[in-house]
Order: structure tokens, then sequence, then C-alpha cells
């Protein structure tokens, strides 16, 4: 760490800032697509959260080990073999020591390795900064991440299903009274709509990051 | 060290494929014999679960006290082999695997199903009474179709709709999915899932053609 703390005030910025003024998800539009995939139910949502926290960590720790011996030129390719072998790894040994979450995770594994938080966290920061600070950086997207898939899923599922976890958690007399589930909300589009109110929301809070 | 020059580069891509080529077969193979192990014992669930027997502890000791013998028929529906059903590739056209169980003292068969959903295949097995013609308990599962839509075929919720219901009608397969609120014939169908109506016909399909497949037997 060269004499440096390792909770120092600009470790401590990589770690926080990811989670609310630099978020992947609301401030750098990143990972949009996987936020739509996995947030109509919570448990997906949070297992996908977790799933990309452990991995971006890691990677970003290995490619800061080799960021001195990586080709300028193929630098891209490189992330994408670190990324690819290491979701490979993973689910490989999901399926052989964790059958049922792996298969609970499905397709979701596979759709780590086109997350572009990963290769962006990889290329911004990881290839200019010491393994220490890119694992925090890691941990900290990766936690941004989940953040904001179990914001959506949280509303996506109470809104769209009446549950919470698969439990019922609007009781029956609403429904007696002509409470329907809003279906739209199970579909794709609900959940774009629904990462820009939390965008919108974001902004109106904090006025360092509205546009001039 | 000139890390930019084309023979560094080329020396790096070379030496990265192997290393990471490795690891990743090492890994496949030192992790495949579990891998396929537990593959088998979550076949082995799946089929206890259209028995309605539910979070087994040992599936491997449960299988073997509920399940008597894995016969393989022939499409003529003529019993081939009174084992080895468990071994028949989902994929085999010629071969249709019959499991005969007995729970509590009563005969029960399941038969396999497979078909399509929305995004990927969808799969399951019908457990039918000794009549073979009541439906006793369905298990179904999908690789990737829609949570809280599609998905919901894997719930207990739709599954339970399945106990009770007959299969045949007049000689055919009338066991299926409609509509929700369309089911006209409520001893044969079961409500679909809002939402979910391309699973819910995937469903529909699958149980009619691949039960089909066993008319010989379902008609003896």
């Amino acid at each position: 760490m060269g004499g440096e703390n390792m909770f120092s005030k600009k470790n401590q910025e990589v770690f926080v800032n990811p989670l609310s003024v630099n978020n992947p998800v609301t401030v750098q539009i990143l990972g949009i697509c996987s936020a739509l995939a996995v947030t109509a139910q919570l448990k997906p949502a949070i297992v996908m959260g977790l799933s990309v926290t452990a991995i971006l960590a890691v990677a970003n720790v290995v490619m800061s080990l080799m960021r001195k011996l990586v080709p300028n030129r193929i630098r891209i390719i490189v992330q994408l073999v670190v990324v690819a072998a290491l979701v490979t790894i993973v689910s490989n040994v999901l399926k052989a020591f964790v059958y049922d979450v792996s298969v609970q995770l499905s397709v979701y594994v596979g759709l780590i390795i086109t997350n572009c938080i990963l290769m962006g966290r990889l290329e911004a920061f990881a290839l200019q900064n010491k393994p220490w600070d890119s694992f925090l950086d890691g941990v900290g997207n990766g936690l941004g991440y989940a953040i904001i898939l179990v914001v959506i899923a949280f509303f996506r599922e109470l809104l769209g299903s009446g549950c919470l976890f698969g439990f019922q958690v609007i009781p029956d007399c609403v429904y007696e009274l002509g409470y329907v589930n809003n279906g739209l909300m199970l579909l794709a589009p609900m959940a774009l709509i629904l990462v820009a109110c939390v965008i919108w929301a974001q902004r109106a809070f904090n006025k360092d990051l509205q546009e001039k | 060290m000139n890390t930019n020059s084309n023979s560094y580069t080329v020396t790096f891509a070379a030496v990265m494929v192997v290393v990471v080529a490795f690891l990743l077969a090492c890994v496949a193979s030192s992790l495949k014999e579990q891998q396929d192990k537990n593959v088998e014992l979550d076949k082995m669930k799946q089929i206890l679960s259209a028995l309605n027997i539910h979070e087994v502890e040992d599936a491997e000791a449960a299988f073997n006290q509920y399940v008597k013998a894995d016969q393989i028929l022939d499409l003529n529906c003529n019993v081939k082999s009174q084992n080895g059903g468990f071994k028949v590739s989902a994929k085999s056209e010629d071969e249709l695997p019959l499991y005969v169980c007995n729970v509590n003292g009563e005969t029960k068969y399941v038969i396999p199903v497979k078909g399509a959903g929305l995004w990927g295949p969808i799969w399951g097995y019908v457990g039918l009474n000794a009549d073979k013609n009541t439906v006793y308990g369905v298990y179904f599962s999908h690789e990737g179709e829609t949570p809280g839509l599609g998905a919901e075929i894997a719930t207990e919720k739709f599954q339970s709709r399945f106990a009770g219901k007959r299969v045949l009608e007049n000689g055919n397969v009338a066991l299926g999915v409609e509509k929700n609120g369309k089911v006209s014939k409520p001893d044969y169908q079961v409500d679909g899932i809002s939402g979910g109506t391309i699973t819910s016909k995937g469903v529909d399909a699958m149980l009619k053609g691949c039960l089909s497949r066993y008319k010989g037997f379902l008609n003896n």
C-alpha cells in the first residue's frame, strides 16, 4: 500500500461515490439492460446484484495486478477474457456445489459477462489503480448497481404482483375493494420508467448532478 | 519493457489464451463428476415432485424408495425394458421412459414431458393415479421464462391446479391449460397464467403432445 492508509479519504470516496453521486446505473447509465431483465421480483435482483459485486471486485483486482503487463492495443480483449473466464468458473463452481442456486440464476450468470459496468470499471479504474483501490471500487460499484436493482424490483414486485420475496403483502381485503395488480409493472418498459424516476429523484435532491 | 511492441502483444495474447484455456479446462473437468451427480439428483427431485413429495433430504434414497421401476416403452407403448428409463436422453425419439412408483401402497405412474415456452425450453413430469387417467401431481420447470409471468408455471400455486384433473376424453388427451376464465371443460383444463399466455400455451401443447405418445399405455 506504500504507506498509504487503507481507508484513506480517497479510498473512502472510491467506495462511497458509486453508491450515490457516481452511481453506475443512475449517473453513468450503465448496466441498464440487466436492470430490466432481473427486476420483476426481488430475489433474482438481489442475487444478481451480489453476483455482479463479487465478480466485479475479483475482476478489478485481477486486472489491476496485470495493469503494467497488459499491452495497450489488446486491453479490451484482455478485460473480456478475464471477465468471461471468471464468470465461467463461478458458474461451474455453483453448478457443482450449490446446484439449487445455479438453477435459480440460470441465464443471469451468463448475462454478467455482458454487463457494461464490468468493462467500464476495468477500463476506467482498474487499469490505472492499485489492487486494493480497485477492489474497493469494484465492491462500491457492484453495490451501487445492486441498490438500484433492489429499489426497482421492490416497486415492480409490490405493484405488479402484490408480493415481496414471493409472499403476498397486499391484504385480500384491499383486492376486494377493487384494487388490481398493475400487470404493466412486470413488463420491461416499466423498469425503464422506474429507473428514470429514480434518476429524477436523485437529481432533484442532489443539485450537483444537474446539467447546467 | 516495451509493452506496445508487436512481438510482446502477440506473446501476451498467446500466453493468456493458453493459461485461461488450461484453467477453464481444469475447472470444468474436475467439477464434471459432481455436476453430473447434481443433475441426476435434481432430476430425481423433479420426478418426486410430480408425486407430491417435496423437500426431501436425500433425493437418491427417497427416489429408490418410491420409484419401483424406470421402464422404457417403445413407440407402441410395449414395455421394452424394466430398467434404464432414467438414463434415456430427453432427446430420444424411439424410447419412452415411464416411472412406475408406489406411494403409500398405491401405484402411481410418472411420465416426463418437454416442450417450448416463450424464451426457451420448458419441461416437467406428470404423475398419474393407478387408473392411468387421473392426475396425481405435476411438476414443471423452465430455463428462462419471465419471472412473475411465464415463470409462474414452476410454482406450486400453478401446479396444484392440476391435481384430480383427467387426461383422456374419448381416447384423446384433453388435459391442458386454457386462458384464464375461458375453461370450458373443468374436468380436463386448468386456468392459465395472466400475462404468461405464450408459456401457458406452451404447457398446453407440451402436455397434449407428449402424453399423446403414451396413448397406447394410457388407453390400456
